[in-house]
């Protein structure tokens, strides 16, 4: 039996700053990879964002467009009728609402520039504590992933060579990302007036 | 110097699992250098032959007699999963289990060991116990021999834990009906050994656990899912019977578990965890928060 790909947790502007995608094998059924530049190797991931815009786009069927944003960027989901089950929830949810996507990473080029969108597998609406635990997942993975950037191992290799990534750039990215879930972070100190 | 061929080898021992206060290695190099005169190289193999070649043959132990760190022990074990490796240092990572549980073992890229296959028995001799907040493994390293054996080991259940978002809702989940003679659920509403039946109604969910690193198939039975979603078997049923059709229960499920943060715990049979405990993730709290912003600061 074919083994279940594990949903990789990737923030937004890392996964718009992707575009390596490449089968193992040559086989038509071989499962469809993106390498991230901090080298998560993505057949599926997994997103909460906020679900922000929705258009039908379709001629014929309908084909909707969305975009879900994290704190550092957004992801376009394309569903149409292969993806039933997420056009279906596409159609009904109105923006802005927090969803959680499980999808397959998909690239298409425009302009000699490649393109990264999500083909949904699922979409639910969540609420905002969900939201914020997988800002800290997420945040957990990625800096684990900026830790083993130095190892030589495959994925890391071939993400290095390919994107060469700032390690600073994805640093701030996670600091970012963190910071707007940090509440002690932007306070300022109280002054009890009343003690004066 | 006698520190600095200590600190030397405490270094090599932990590459292979096994940690040695330094103070115990000082003082077997000591004795043997400055008190028995042995040269430096002697001594040092001599050491090293202490710690890393296990005793000839470790003990065969089972896996829930595993109870302390730092043990050389020999293990007769199914290789019931394997992960994904997450680093370059480690060859192959999963989980092995005899009669009474499974547990994890990492062996190391460096240990040069043949690979394991899932679902095939080994004789695993001179592994070393570990201990990684609060439940144990096993490393296999270069002391290490992997043999295959013929026979057939029936794997025991131990409790697992994992910490996820529940990523996926499997068909045959929800209202369910199950064959009254044998307790089989009913696919088309036909039974696999008795046929046509009428068959009894059931909650069960099938259902996919995944922390970013690992998936887990998950099984939860009538009373935990009541209990989770807070819609019996009764209320069920009548909602399948007002909309005609029993997939709304199926709907009203994924609504309320897929791409949500879960920890759940139970015995593992064969590939699915029978949850046992399952619980909402607690909210974040400011104190990881902290803790992980300082981490990525000191990148």
């Amino acid at each position: 039996m074919l083994k279940r790909e594990v949903a990789k947790r990737v923030f937004a502007l890392e996964f718009r700053e992707s575009n390596m995608a490449f089968k193992e094998h040559d086989d038509q059924y071989a499962p469809q990879y993106l390498l991230t530049p901090t080298g998560a190797k993505c057949n599926r991931i997994f997103i909460v964002g906020t679900l922000t815009e929705k258009e039908d786009v379709g001629t014929n069927t309908e084909y909707w467009r969305a975009r879900v944003t994290d704190p550092t960027g957004s992801f376009l989901i394309y569903a149409g009728q292969y993806q039933p089950e997420a056009a279906q929830a596409l159609s009904s949810i109105e923006p802005p609402q927090f969803v959680a996507v499980v999808g397959k990473p998909n690239t298409y080029e425009i302009g000699g520039e490649i393109v990264t969108s999500v083909r949904p597998e699922s979409i639910q609406i969540v609420d905002a504590d969900t939201y914020d635990l997988w800002i800290l997942d997420t945040a957990r993975q990625t800096l684990q992933r900026l830790k083993r950037l130095d190892e030589g191992s495959e994925d890391v290799t071939k993400a290095k060579e390919h994107y060469s990534p700032n390690i600073g750039h994805y640093k701030q990215m996670v600091l970012d990302a963190l910071k707007t879930l940090s509440k002690g972070a932007e306070e300022v100190s109280v002054i009890d007036l009343s003690e004066i | 110097m006698v520190r600095d061929i200590a600190e030397q080898l405490k270094a090599r021992f932990s590459e292979m699992g096994v940690e040695v206060p330094l103070e115990e290695i000082e003082k077997k190099l000591d004795v043997l250098i400055n008190e028995f005169r042995v040269p430096i190289e002697e001594a040092k193999r001599s050491v090293v032959s202490q710690y890393v070649r296990a005793p000839k043959s470790a003990d065969l132990v089972k896996v829930k007699d595993i109870q302390s760190e730092g043990r050389w022990v020999s293990l007769k074990a199914k290789v019931v999963q394997l992960w994904p490796s997450e680093s370059e240092s480690i060859a192959q990572a999963g989980l092995i289990g005899d009669e009474t549980g499974t547990i994890k073992f990492t062996k190391w890229a460096k240990s040069d060991l043949p690979l394991v296959e899932e679902n095939r028995c080994y004789m695993f001799k001179n592994v070393v116990t570990d201990e990684w907040q609060g439940r144990y493994n096993v490393k296999l390293s270069r002391s290490t021999e992997i043999i295959p054996l013929e026979e057939d080991i029936e794997v025991g259940s131990l409790v697992e834990e994992v910490m996820g978002a529940i990523v996926d809702i499997q068909s045959g989940s929800g209202l369910i009906k199950r064959c009254e003679l044998c307790n089989r659920a009913l696919v088309k509403g036909s039974c696999g050994e008795h046929g046509k039946v009428e068959g009894i109604y059931d909650l069960r969910i099938k259902g996919v656990i995944d922390d970013g690193k690992i998936v887990q198939d998950i099984l939860l039975n009538r009373e935990i899912v009541e209990m989770l979603i807070g819609i019996t078997l009764d209320e069920a049923k009548e909602m399948a019977a007002e909309a005609l059709d029993q997939s709304v229960v199926l709907d009203a499920f994924k609504e309320k578990l897929i791409g949500r943060y879960f920890s759940i715990k139970g015995p593992r049979v064969g590939r699915y965890v029978l949850v046992e405990d399952i619980k909402s993730a607690p909210k974040i709290s400011d104190q990881e928060v902290k803790k992980l912003i300082t981490e990525t600061e000191a990148l």
